[in-house]
């Protein structure tokens, strides 16, 4: 794989030509590195050349990436069988390393190791080099195939034992890096000085202006993606809400752009100026909505800085107060006995025509604010900021269309265009059909107005083509942040089809806010500093240093930890110090990851508990991106369900969420256990990780399983989506590709992945997954840099849909629910309906089905014996969990309850699960009688009050058997509000589904569907859109309330929509252990 | 922002007395001819409001005395724009009017406003004007009505001056005033006249908005024009034109909950192209920041 990987991106290289070559050089040069080393590359990169010369000759130039992966697949792979001529040992490393695809740095390593390679065949000749690099990969398939095929437990330990470690350092940075590097160089016997040689070459160092002024310098690997440094920029914060953020650079033009987290920094700053700032990207336009207080200080200063400059203009009095409240922020109650205030008062700088006046009014203020704490006073100060007219607003210069000077600036709303102060016009977001740019020409199609027939298109001048893309990046990046639940996938790329591919990749804005409600840690305490921006220093000390208080809580292993658990945190899990302890054989040590320089109290627990670790490669923000994972998952799990039968499955949430709580709470340990085991099963199959995580009606103990795939699944998931999407391009019938899939799952890009990632390029959830980017950057980089012009339709067309699809989604939704991971698929299909055609999606969703339950088979199994390993008691009731089918789930959508059997309460099993806890803590919630409450490790018993907006294909849905559900008794209650008739056509339309979301909170989950259908009736064709929106929770959910909240939205989205169908589905689930 | 808060809850009302010039072109002296005034009943119509002002909503009133000099001086609205603690000083259309804005500045500094001027003779504002009937704020931004008296230079020197909010221009049709076609009916409510003309600036303002207003459509446009204060007492106030001067529109008004309405006429100024909240600036004193 690890060879694959680097010819790709050398392939890529090639593809980009003139504008790679130089660079590389130039950086080479740059890194101190000696000549030779640029000989090197140039000596591989025309290694590489002459591969593919011989497989495409020219020609391969001008056929899509996605096919010469495709060629330099079909290479490799007889190659692969051949055995290996170089070192057997690299092989092996090589091996290792596979399972921790997932690492950012990932694919730069395999790099890397190529190079090494390369170094030491130098004299050898290219095809010597190409076999080796072919050899490599096979074995990394074959592996990956091994453990698809159900040997959790081999596959655990090696995965784990070393994969784990070496993808948590090279999470870790340059150090890390480094090591990785020589370890890959040991196993291949090259001479330490060659490699120390490359492990200098690879590193760059990055300098980061931090908003309070400070410099944060840390060394990345060339190849590393603008993600990579942004995370580690976060974690250095210390950071969690990192959404709003981003990493700017200036560009040869000396224009800030943004880097995109997505494709490799050195492709994008195209000088070798490694110097970033770090900046809000998105601001908040409610920053009273943040969660935490380091979150709005960091805001703060940006603001202060936008104020100060004069980017964020405003009056007099504004000014002053805002400075008042920095002043109280920062120095804190004002002291009447500070000798001399306003000297040292206008030694800050708040405006940029300060004045005396001025500070003698900041001063007044601040006086007023005794008493105010600084998060008080940074709070006070973001409601003061927020309202300005001007918030959030990026302008940009352009001309109208007659040649006068005009602002256009882009913001939270829409599009606004000003002519010097004057706002003359304002494009809502709403009213943009299609925003474009070609050359430096930029436009944007509006809606038609309630007068108008024909929409109208507006176009602008900027100052060159550069100035017009960059626009339209930071367009189509606001509108999907802020008007979108979730971020739409990227235009298929078409055959020969121009235009940037370009779309926002990261968590909208809604998808952020559920993840940061879910944002469980004590406060960081951090050190407001702008005063002392020139005294800090750069070592890298960690920031924030945790209260004590607040890491015994967090070690503790409380509720709050667990439902952060459930809802994708896997950090809490880690952290509970109880797994540890108990467990503490089962870890592996995977703390490496922690590897940053300055361990914070994540890290530190992490690192008590290090089968968790290694899970999280980007260390405390991984738990984030999880949660994001999971959130994807439970959408893509909505989709499924309502494609399915239209029936909702209140539970899944619900039961994901009890498992993983209850897991956390009461064995921390077997939750450890069953993430290691699955962990290298879910780096095959993602599928099978995002399927249980989806399926609401596992229990407790699958739950637990899920979770713990979950957070690795993350990055792989991406990576199958992709995968998938690729299949349906190609040839709709599901291909035998599963292997391929899984196989391209780890690392090493197959030509598959690659080509699917030119096509799909626009996976929102990419930017959360490392090595799903990387093969996105290759494809993508290359296309989108060189493009004149590209189109963006804010909102999807209707008639996209196809009507074989949803057949097709109803039978396999019968068969199993793992077919659940296709929803993540379906998602970004959906969002990306423009293009992507809807058939799509069910070939994904066949092959995903069978790799699905393969791979249940494995985890269930290796949960089994984790389990066993650590409880045996915990294992048999596992065991029996998984096996029994699901009950529950089909029933409940379908309003067939089951009578209650023999079910043994919520609370009983609580108890039991407070023993196995370490920490001996009983956790809140099993006190209570509410069913979120329920222990891990015990059966799952399941106390569930569902809200269920029933669709009109309930009745369709048909039973799922699967072989890990665990069996569920449940009590239901269906109250329907309202019926309407409009669902009698839902039973066999085919439609497509356009949209799916789910957003979860520690006891609310809401999934929207939106499933479109298209008739043809008499020559006309009748499009219809329905929304699903389920609404699932326990019992402290308020029905009405969330009802209520959820019509809203929908309505806002579709004033035109009509209520058809209100259900209340109130559900007890009680299970037994049989 | 430090300066926004809902609109309409003043303090103090400063209005100009009529001069016995009242319907005569500012500047020449001579007797409008087109349109016959009735001086007395002009003034008292003007006592009517100021009595209102005072005694029904409670403002304290300043009244500065009319100057025979300055006939259309009694048009204090287009003289000065005040927004929290600051007040623009404009410079009117006419010539012979801009003499109008000195016992205005003298009166803004008493209170203790902020008084910025507008420099109409030199810099990047030559040529601006701007007058206060064109200018409509909302209490979050402000509406420009580029008319025959206000140019956009004028509203780029309000933007300058009032940097916290959103200035956004608006045409208005057929040579009339902003404030003419609409105005504030409450916090979150503009009264608009029904007319075309003030229907295609309306969807203009709905266009250029980030904010949310309820719309009061008025059928009769001399009826769009009120004055709404939250008085002291907490208290809805809306000064609006008669049923004999509007009478379609009265029943609109009454849509209006808990409101106190004070029918106020001024059929006199309005034969001047005036309108009840010509006679009136607007002042809160009693702002507090946040």
């Amino acid at each position: 794989m690890t060879t694959e990987a680097g010819s790709e991106t050398e392939v890529k290289e090639k593809a980009e030509e003139s504008a790679a070559e130089p660079d590389q050089s130039e950086k080479a040069t740059e890194d101190s590195q000696e000549v030779a080393n640029a000989e090197v590359e140039e000596k591989e990169k025309a290694k590489v050349k002459e591969k593919e010369g011989k497989e495409g000759k020219g020609i391969s130039r001008y056929l899509p990436t996605w096919l010469k992966k495709q060629k330099s697949q079909s290479q490799t792979s007889p190659t692969k069988e051949a055995p290996p001529t170089e070192e057997p040992v690299s092989e092996v490393t090589q091996e290792e390393e596979g399972p921790a695809p997932e690492v950012n740095g990932h694919a730069e390593e395999v790099e890397e190791k190529e190079e090494v390679k390369s170094e030491q065949v130098k004299e050898n000749e290219a095809e010597t080099h190409s076999n080796a690099s072919a050899d490599t990969e096979p074995a990394k398939e074959e592996k990956v195939e091994e453990s698809a095929e159900k040997s959790p437990e081999e596959t655990k330990e090696t995965t784990e034992g070393e994969g784990a470690e070496e993808e948590t350092k090279e999470k870790e940075g340059a150090v890390e890096a480094e090591g990785e590097a020589g370890e890959g160089q040991t196993s291949i016997f090259q001479s330490p000085l060659r490699l120390v040689r490359k492990n200098k070459m690879k590193l760059v160092v990055c300098h980061v202006t931090l908003l309070d002024g400070t410099d944060f310098t840390c060394e990345v690997e060339k190849r590393a993606k603008g993600q990579y440094l942004f995370f580690k920029v976060c974690e250095h914060l210390n950071l969690l809400e990192k959404d709003y953020f981003g990493l700017t650079y200036k560009d040869n033009h000396d224009q800030k752009c943004w880097l995109d987290p997505t494709k490799e920094i050195k492709r994008q700053i195209r000088s070798n100026n490694w110097q970033f700032a770090f900046n809000v990207k998105f601001y908040p336009p409610d920053p009273s909505l943040l969660t935490e207080d380091i979150t709005r200080y960091l805001l703060c200063l940006q603001l202060r800085e936008d104020v100060a400059s004069g980017r964020l203009p405003c009056s007099f009095v504004t000014h002053a107060l805002l400075g008042s409240y920095t002043l109280q922020a920062e120095i804190g109650d004002y002291e009447p006995d500070q000798p001399r205030p306003l000297d040292f008062i206008s030694q800050l700088t708040f405006a940029p025509n300060q004045n005396k006046e001025m500070e003698e009014k900041i001063l007044e203020l601040y006086k007023s604010h005794r008493g105010m704490t600084p998060a008080q006073a940074d709070t006070q100060f973001l409601e003061n900021a927020k309202k300005l007219s001007m918030y959030g607003v990026d302008l940009h210069h352009a001309k109208d269309s007659e040649g006068v000077d005009i602002m256009l600036g882009v913001c939270a709303n829409g599009l606004l265009v000003y002519k010097d102060r004057l706002r003359i016009n304002r494009f809502a977001w709403p009213k943009i059909l299609k925003i474009s740019y070609k050359r430096n020409n930029f436009y944007i199609k509006i809606r038609p107005g309630e007068t108008e027939q024909f929409e109208s298109t507006v176009g602008f001048k900027l100052q060159n083509h550069r100035a017009a893309k960059r626009l339209w990046k930071v367009c189509v990046e606001n509108h999907s942040f802020f008007r979108l639940n979730a971020p739409e996938a990227p235009t298929k790329a078409r055959f020969l089809t121009l235009g940037s591919k370009f779309r926002y990749s990261g968590r909208t804005q809604a998808q952020t806010r559920m993840a940061s409600s879910l944002i469980d840690r004590p406060a960081p305490s951090f050190e407001r500093t702008s005063s002392k921006r020139i005294s800090r220093s750069l070592d890298g000390a960690p920031m924030i240093s945790i209260t004590e208080a607040g890491r015994e809580s967090a070690e503790n292993g409380r509720e709050p930890h667990l439902e952060l658990h459930s809802d994708s945190k896997v950090t809490v899990v880690d952290v509970s110090p109880g797994d540890a302890e108990a467990m503490p054989s089962q870890h592996s040590p995977g703390s490496s990851e922690l590897g940053p320089p300055q361990p914070n109290q994540w890290e530190k627990r992490l690192t008590s508990s290090p089968a968790t670790i290694r899970l999280q490669q980007q260390q405390v923000s991984l738990a984030e991106e999880i949660a994001s994972v999971l959130f994807s998952r439970h959408t893509d799990i909505g989709l499924y369900s309502t494609a399915k039968a239209a029936c909702i499955f209140p539970e899944p949430p619900l039961d994901a969420v009890k498992t993983t709580s209850s897991a956390a709470t009461s064995s921390s340990a077997a939750v450890c256990s069953f993430s290691a085991p699955q962990r290298p099963l879910a780096t095959l199959s993602t599928a099978l990780s995002a399927t249980e995580v989806s399926v609401p009606q596992t229990e407790a103990a699958t739950a637990d399983n899920t979770i713990s795939d979950t957070k690795e699944p993350a990055k792989t998931t991406e990576v199958e989506i992709e995968e998938t999407v690729v299949v349906q391009e190609i040839s709709r019938a599901p291909k035998p590709g599963l292997v391929t899939v899984a196989a391209s799952t780890p690392a090493a890009p197959s030509a598959e992945q690659e080509m699917r990632e030119q096509e799909v390029e626009v996976q929102e959830e990419a930017v959360v997954v490392e090595e799903a980017k990387p093969r996105k950057e290759e494809s993508i980089s290359s296309e989108s840099e060189s493009e004149e012009e590209a189109e963006y339709h804010p909102y999807l067309p209707v008639s996209i849909s196809h009507t074989q699809i949803p057949e097709e989604k109803e039978e396999e939704e019968e068969q199993e629910k793992q077919e659940e991971d296709k929803m993540p698929e379906l998602q970004v299909l959906a969002s990306d309906a423009s293009s992507l055609p809807a058939e799509v999606i069910q070939p994904a969703e066949e092959t995903r089905r069978e790799e699905a339950e393969s791979r249940k088979e494995d985890d269930t199994e290796t949960e089994m014996t984790a389990n066993a390993e650590e409880e045996k008691e915990f294992e048999r009731e596992t065991e029996e969990s998984t096996d029994d089918p699901m009950v529950t789930p089909d029933e409940a959508p379908n309003g067939l309850t089951l009578p209650e059997e023999g079910v043994t309460v919520m609370d009983a099993h609580a108890e039991e699960e407070e023993e196995p806890k370490m920490n001996g803590e009983p956790t809140l919630t099993e006190a209570e009688p509410l069913p979120q409450v329920i222990c891990c490790s015990e059966p799952p018993v399941v106390k569930t009050e569902m809200v269920t907006i029933s669709d009109t294909f309930a009745a369709q849905k048909t039973e799922i058997a699967t072989k890990e559900v665990p069996i569920v008794h449940t009590e239901t209650k269906t109250i329907t509000y309202e019926a309407a008739q409009l669902d009698g056509n839902g039973d066999g339309e085919p439609g497509v589904l356009m949209t799916a979301q789910t957003i979860t909170s520690e006891s609310l989950c809401t999934t929207t569907t939106t499933h479109i259908t298209k008739t043809l009736k008499g020559g006309l064709s009748e499009t219809r859109i329905e929304k699903r929106i389920v609404i699932t929770g326990d019992c402290d959910i308020d029905h009405d309330q969330a009802l209520a909240q959820a019509i809203k939205e929908a309505k806002e989205q579709h004033p035109d929509m009509s209520v058809t169908r209100v259900v209340v589905h109130k559900e007890t689930e009680l299970a037994e252990e049989d | 922002m430090a300066n926004m808060c809902p609109y309409g809850h003043f303090t103090h009302a400063v209005v100009r007395g009529i001069p016995e010039t009242f319907g005569k072109k500012a500047g020449d002296g001579q007797e409008n001819g087109e349109v016959s005034v009735d001086l007395a009943k002009a003034q008292r119509q003007f006592g009517c409001l100021t009595g209102a002002l005072r005694q029904k909503v409670g403002l304290q009133l300043i009244e500065i005395p009319p100057d025979p000099e300055l006939p259309e001086s009694w048009k204090i609205e287009d003289v000065a724009v005040i927004q929290g603690d600051t007040a623009l000083i404009t410079r009117p259309f006419k010539q012979q009017r801009q003499s109008e804005v000195e016992a205005v500045r003298r009166v803004m500094s008493e209170l203790n406003l902020t008084v910025v001027e507008m420099d109409g003779e030199q810099g990047d504002s030559v040529g601006a004007t701007l007058e206060g009937s064109d200018i409509l704020f909302t209490g979050r931004e402000f509406f420009v009505g580029i008319s025959s008296h206000t140019n956009r230079r004028g509203a780029e020197v309000l933007a300058d001056t009032f940097r916290d909010f959103a200035v956004s221009t608006v045409p208005v049709c057929d040579g009339a005033r902003l404030k003419n076609i609409c105005s504030m009916g409450g916090p979150n409510t503009i009264i608009f006249s029904n007319s075309d003309g003030a229907k295609k600036t309306l969807r203009m303002m709905e266009q250029l908005t980030d904010h949310h207003y309820d719309v009061l459509t008025v059928p009769e446009e001399s009826a769009a024009n009120c004055i709404y204060i939250k008085g002291p007492s907490k208290r809805d106030f809306l000064l609006h034109r008669p049923a004999d001067e509007c009478p379609d529109s009265v029943s609109a008004f009454q849509k209006l909950q808990d409101y106190t309405l004070l029918p106020t006429a001024c059929s006199e100024a309005s034969k001047l192209g005036a309108s009840l909240s010509s006679l009136c600036l607007l002042v809160n004193r009693k702002h507090t920041y946040f």
